[in-house]
């Protein structure tokens, strides 16, 4: 097929598409987990730190239990889920770090932040042994069942030979949706995100539901290291994270603090940076560097034109003060 | 009336004699500074843990540090010399925060501004030494100035938040500036940057800088070593000076202050709060664009990639470790760029230099959070905590 003299085949559009779902899932989780953050009235730069911690911690977990006698561990199913959960939980335990320095020690949300994602770098970059190696990453949940050639193979292709974590993740999405809007915890949420005060006279324990939160939040944003280590690149690099939280925040503000916002934020972003992997093979010869800028220009574009005033959570970045 | 007025007149309140007011301002004065002292310490002592759980030795290793970064005249002036980017990008994240806003963004306005200085060094021959060199700091100043002020005008008038903005613009800058240092493909389709040095072998950089461009050597170190001192450091310095006394001293400052504390009452006050975003903005940015060019024209002599990876970072620590102070900044940037200098040193004894990423966190935190100094060494000290540094996402 040709548009605009370029020739596009079915094999690019399924590789962009496949790429655009690769960089939008550690994306979206992000975003999910600076929302509930944030709707809990708590600002969350350490997303960024977060993921590292994670993603570090599920490497390390892989590799040690890869080269375990224990017979357990030898499923690769079993390890690999353990990995996930450790990484999950680390995650969680730095958003509990960070709510503790916001909510206990009333440090500025923003300095709580930088101090997590310092201390990430550093704890990941100090342990951080290059020879470290594991028995492979988490395999595809389903396969796709139609047969090349057939028309539906290619969208069985982008449909199928994902990993759990990238369908998790749009269920966590969905979930998050409905529970924010439609449930007991989640208008509480949104109630201590606009006004602790008026929440803490209803008698909700701002606190307890400020640390249950940030403890989610942290965990989601380790979700999304664990599939940084251990669905996509399968192995841990310094850094890795490249600056991940920090887009995903932006997604988040995008979304305007709304789940499913946030998720088309990051399918676009992603999409964004597919395209740029795959312009060459499209056939259109610029400077990689130039193509590479586009994602954060357009964000910034859309940011500035399109979301403009959003408007967030009344009370973010504010330390309350229970009475 | 009259008995009032009476012992009004004659009692005053009791004249402090000078001993009382030497006490009382070393009383002060330790007390400001034992948060930060014993925060340093705490750091300095979970670092050991580390590096005992890394099976190596602590002792060995701190003495590195210090003895590379301080204790050699070599050592010393490269600590010095990485503290001048690093006074000027921290300068340019605390100014930022006097005024409300959170520039993430240093990095890139450092990296605008070294390669506006790189070109200015180069594409200018025949000029005297001291114009080329102030045409290349403002060259950079400008550059990094327009980087800081675009967020700033995006903050003012479409409500865009500044922490995404000037993240998304490091790295727009990290990209452009690749761009135009790459070397082309090798097969000629894709041409080779604007500013790229053909002469450089398989290195990404500029062209090099004349040496009319260079900055002014100040303190030579004895050979073999390198790396001299130069009017950089002076520069970072009288750019604190100024910036303090802007802060504090000027109409602009005291109403950058005022939109600092609360927007909403500086607006009705009569402050234009949206020009004074766009200038807060471009000024930090011309800040960091001076950081950049000092690098360029002092330490490096051309723009490579990855020259200040990382610079622009170090300064959010620098600066809030300072508490936005412009005087403070140059102690904490000392602090960094020592550290920095030092850990090439500690490598030596087997310790990984990310260990003071790890002890640049905790210090930050100890002193962001001084109660948990407090309950660890039982001790009472006026800490402020609970500070906030800028204003929440869209407000404004």
């Amino acid at each position: 097929m040709d548009i605009l003299g370029l020739t596009i085949t079915t094999g690019a559009v399924i590789a962009t598409l496949n790429a655009t779902i690769r960089q939008a899932i550690p994306i979206t989780l992000g975003s999910q987990s600076g929302l509930l953050s944030e709707r809990s009235s708590i600002v969350n730069i350490g997303i960024e730190g977060m993921m590292l911690m994670a993603a570090f911690s599920g490497y390390m977990m892989n590799s040690y239990l890869s080269g375990s006698d224990i017979s357990t561990f030898a499923d690769d199913n079993m390890r690999l889920g353990v990995c996930v959960l450790i990484g999950v939980l680390t995650g969680g335990m730095m958003g509990l770090f960070h709510a503790l320095l916001c909510i206990r020690y009333k440090v500025d949300h923003i300095i709580s932040g930088t101090v997590v994602n310092i201390l990430a770098a550093g704890v990941t970059g100090y342990f951080y042994n290059a020879q470290t190696e594991t028995k492979g990453k988490i395999p595809p949940l389903i396969s796709n069942p139609w047969e090349k050639g057939d028309f539906l193979y290619n969208v069985g292709a982008v449909l199928f030979d994902k990993d759990i974590i990238t369908y998790l993740t749009f269920v966590i999405v969905g979930i998050i949706a409905f529970a924010l809007f439609r449930t007991v915890w989640g208008l509480r949420t949104l109630s201590i995100g606009e006004n602790p005060r008026a929440a803490d006279t209803l008698g909700i324990n701002v606190y307890r539901l400020q640390y249950t939160n940030l403890f989610f939040s942290g965990a989601l944003a380790g979700l999304a290291g664990a599939y940084l280590t251990l669905a996509d690149v399968g192995v841990f690099e310094r850094g890795m994270t490249a600056g991940k939280g920090f887009i995903a925040l932006a997604v988040m503000i995008f979304g305007k603090w709304h789940p499913v916002g946030a998720l088309m934020g990051a399918l676009l972003f992603g999409f964004l940076t597919a395209l740029q992997s795959q312009l060459q093979f499209f056939g259109i010869v610029v400077p990689h560097q130039l193509v590479a800028l586009i994602p954060y220009a357009v964000t910034v574009i859309v940011l500035a034109g399109f979301v403009g005033r959003a408007r967030p959570p009344a009370h973010v970045g504010q330390a309350y003060e229970v009475e | 009336m009259a008995t009032i007025a009476k012992s009004g007149a004659v009692k005053g309140p009791p004249v402090p004699s000078i001993a009382t007011k030497i006490v009382n301002s070393l009383r002060d004065l330790s007390n400001t500074l034992m948060i930060p002292a014993l925060a340093i310490l705490t750091a300095i002592l979970v670092g050991s843990v580390m590096i005992l759980l890394a099976g190596r030795d602590p002792i060995a290793a701190y003495t590195g540090l210090v003895e590379g970064a301080w204790l050699e005249p070599r050592g010393l002036v490269q600590s010095l010399l990485k503290t001048s980017p690093l006074i000027l990008s921290g300068l340019a994240v605390g100014f930022a925060f006097k005024g409300g806003l959170f520039n993430i963004g240093a990095q890139g306005q450092l990296i605008v501004g070294s390669v506006a200085a790189a070109w200015a060094g180069y594409a200018f021959s025949g000029l005297p030494s001291w114009l080329h060199i102030i045409l290349a700091m403002g060259a950079a100043a400008i550059a990094g100035a327009l980087w800081g002020a675009i967020p700033g005008a995006l903050k003012a008038y479409s409500g865009a938040h500044e922490v995404i903005t000037t993240i998304m613009f490091n790295f727009i800058a990290s990209r452009i500036a690749e761009w135009m240092i790459s070397l082309g493909s090798a097969d000629g389709k894709i041409p080779a940057g604007p500013l790229a040095d053909p002469n450089s072998g398989a290195i990404s950089r500029t062209k090099p800088v004349l040496d009319s461009a260079r900055l002014p050597v100040v303190f030579e170190v004895p050979p073999p070593s390198v790396p001299n001192l130069n009017i950089g450091l002076f520069i970072a310095v009288a750019a604190a000076i100024l910036i303090m006394l802007l802060v504090n001293r000027t109409t602009f400052g005291f109403e950058l202050r005022m939109v600092g504390l609360n927007p909403s009452a500086a607006q009705y006050a009569g402050v234009n709060v949206k020009r004074l975003t766009i200038s807060t903005m471009a000024i930090a940015g011309g800040l960091a664009g001076l950081a950049g060019a000092v690098q360029t024209l002092g330490i490096n002599g051309y723009y490579e990639a990855n020259q200040s990876l990382g610079l622009g970072f170090d300064s959010i620590t620098v600066s809030l470790l300072a508490s936005n102070n412009p005087i403070g900044i140059m102690f904490s940037a000392f602090m960094f760029g020592s550290m920095d200098q030092g850990t090439t040193r500690m490598q030596r004894s087997g310790v990984a230099p990310e260990l003071i990423l790890v002890i640049q966190a905790l210090i930050l935190m100890f002193i962001a959070a001084p109660q948990i100094i407090r309950w660890l060494y039982r001790v009472r000290v006026s800490g402020k905590g609970g500070q906030k540094l800028s204003t929440g996402w869209g407000q404004r």
